[in-house]
């Protein structure tokens, strides 16, 4: 029973809330295969209506950013406020800009 | 409650000799003071993970252990619109158990491992799923009064510190709501009957009362972790707290149906703005949960069966799904 590889894989699950909206993750489930994934992801996180659209995708399939790297990754755009409307000074009286 | 620390004493010493960088830890605290979400990746003391894998387990062995009661009626619900309610209320429940089990597994535990905790009884789940259901009313008294303790529990976890655990929580009070209005109803209509069923309702809150209180777990000052889970915010109020807003908020609703709370001490408390209320019988509550509950037995056999009579089917869907695997690798 410990044997983790007779596990069925983990799959992720994102699910797409309504026409025009993206998918978003949502949780995961286990299954043998895509198919089956969908099925369970169908059961699991749509019981009430909460989508119109089914992703899965193998967990072990995902690569993210390191925590560690989370400042050198991200903390640079903090000093780049010109990048933001608002960072620009446009006297009163200007309008549709 | 579904994730009251049901684990031994004395737990805590191989955790704590590990020898943790002590600026990690104080980041780690400063973070989680600060209200902030701790992610799967990001580091934690070994302890809080630890902790939080059995919490988090135990919480889904509970919703999981928790279909058996219920699913004791569905077969023999009085009429199709009961029976279509409760098969949707178990089947959340099975979902509950889902986002909890994948929650946990975030934290590096696979949910073989957690499934074989539960069925070796290493793995502890809520007390309260160790009585059993007698009669249709007791399908009531679970609604409203389990899935009530339920909500006052879970409702603060939705900003607890783990961000997996919090979303799942989101959800979980989401479908909790239905569960127990679904319950009270059934109540509502029996203590509004004939006699014979004014009676039953009443009998089915009697049984279910004190083991619902007992739900909060122990009293404050027997529950020595309880300070440490605050901290890390896994646990938002203390037993004694969430216990006595339950009886607040319970009472007034069991007097609207014109049933009585069996509990010859409650007496409302002007000062205090609550209801004072007898003492909990806590030997039984620490004998069911050493195992001894009236039908601890049946629900840990119920649940062996059903990994074993499933184990063809995992094999069996495994397998075919490593054929075809293979098959489209070998035509590509
Ligand atoms: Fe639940
Ligand atoms: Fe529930």
């Amino acid at each position: 029973m410990s044997d983790a590889s007779k596990e069925w894989p983990l799959w992720e699950v994102f699910v797409r809330g309504k026409g025009g909206l993206s998918h978003r993750h949502v949780g995961s489930v286990h299954a043998a295969d895509a198919k089956m994934a969908i099925e369970h992801a169908r059961d699991t996180y749509t019981r009430r209506m909460e989508g119109v659209s089914l992703w899965v995708l193998p967990s072990a399939q995902i690569t993210s950013s390191d925590p560690g790297d989370a400042a050198a990754l991200f903390e640079p755009a903090e000093d780049k406020v010109y990048r933001h409307p608002t960072f620009y000074k446009i006297p009163d009286g200007i309008t549709h800009i | 409650m579904y994730t009251t620390d049901l684990s031994g004493k004395g737990k805590g010493k191989a955790e704590a000799a590990v020898a943790e960088d002590p600026a990690l830890v104080a980041a780690f605290e400063a973070r989680v003071a600060n209200d902030e979400f701790i992610e799967p990746k990001d580091w934690m003391p070994e302890a809080y993970r630890k902790t939080l894998v059995r919490q988090m387990s135990q919480h889904a062995h509970s919703e999981i252990v928790g279909m058996l009661p219920e699913g004791n009626w569905i077969t023999r619900a009085p009429n199709l619109r009961r029976k279509a309610i409760l098969l949707a209320k178990v089947q959340d429940e099975a979902g509950h158990g889902l986002y909890l089990y994948s929650a946990a597994e975030t934290l590096g535990t696979s949910r073989d491992e957690m499934t074989e905790a539960l069925l070796s009884g290493k793995a502890k789940y809520s007390t309260i799923f160790n009585y059993p259901t007698l009669t249709w009313a007791d399908i009531g008294a679970i609604g409203w009064l389990v899935d009530g303790a339920a909500i006052m529990n879970q409702v603060p976890l939705q900003r607890t510190s783990y961000g997996p655990y919090a979303r799942a929580m989101v959800r979980i009070c989401k479908e909790e709501s239905f569960h127990q209005r679904q319950g009270y109803e059934i109540m509502m209509h029996l203590a509004a009957g004939t006699e014979a069923q004014k009676r039953m309702a009443q009998d089915a809150l009697n049984r279910w009362w004190w083991p619902s209180l007992m739900m909060f777990g122990p009293p404050d000052d027997k529950s020595p972790n309880t300070e440490q889970s605050m901290r890390w915010r896994i646990k938002r109020d203390t037993n004694d707290e969430l216990r006595q807003k339950f009886v607040d908020i319970t009472v007034p609703q069991a007097e609207a149906i014109g049933l009585t709370v069996p509990d010859a001490a409650l007496k409302w408390n002007e000062e205090r703005g609550a209801y004072d209320f007898g003492d909990v019988d806590w030997e039984e509550f620490y004998a069911v949960v050493k195992g001894e509950g009236p039908v601890a037995k049946e629900r840990m056999q119920a649940r062996v069966k059903a990994w074993e009579d499933g184990a063809w089917v995992r094999d069996a869907a495994r397998v075919h799904a490593e054929k075809r695997a293979a098959a489209k690798l070998a035509a590509e």
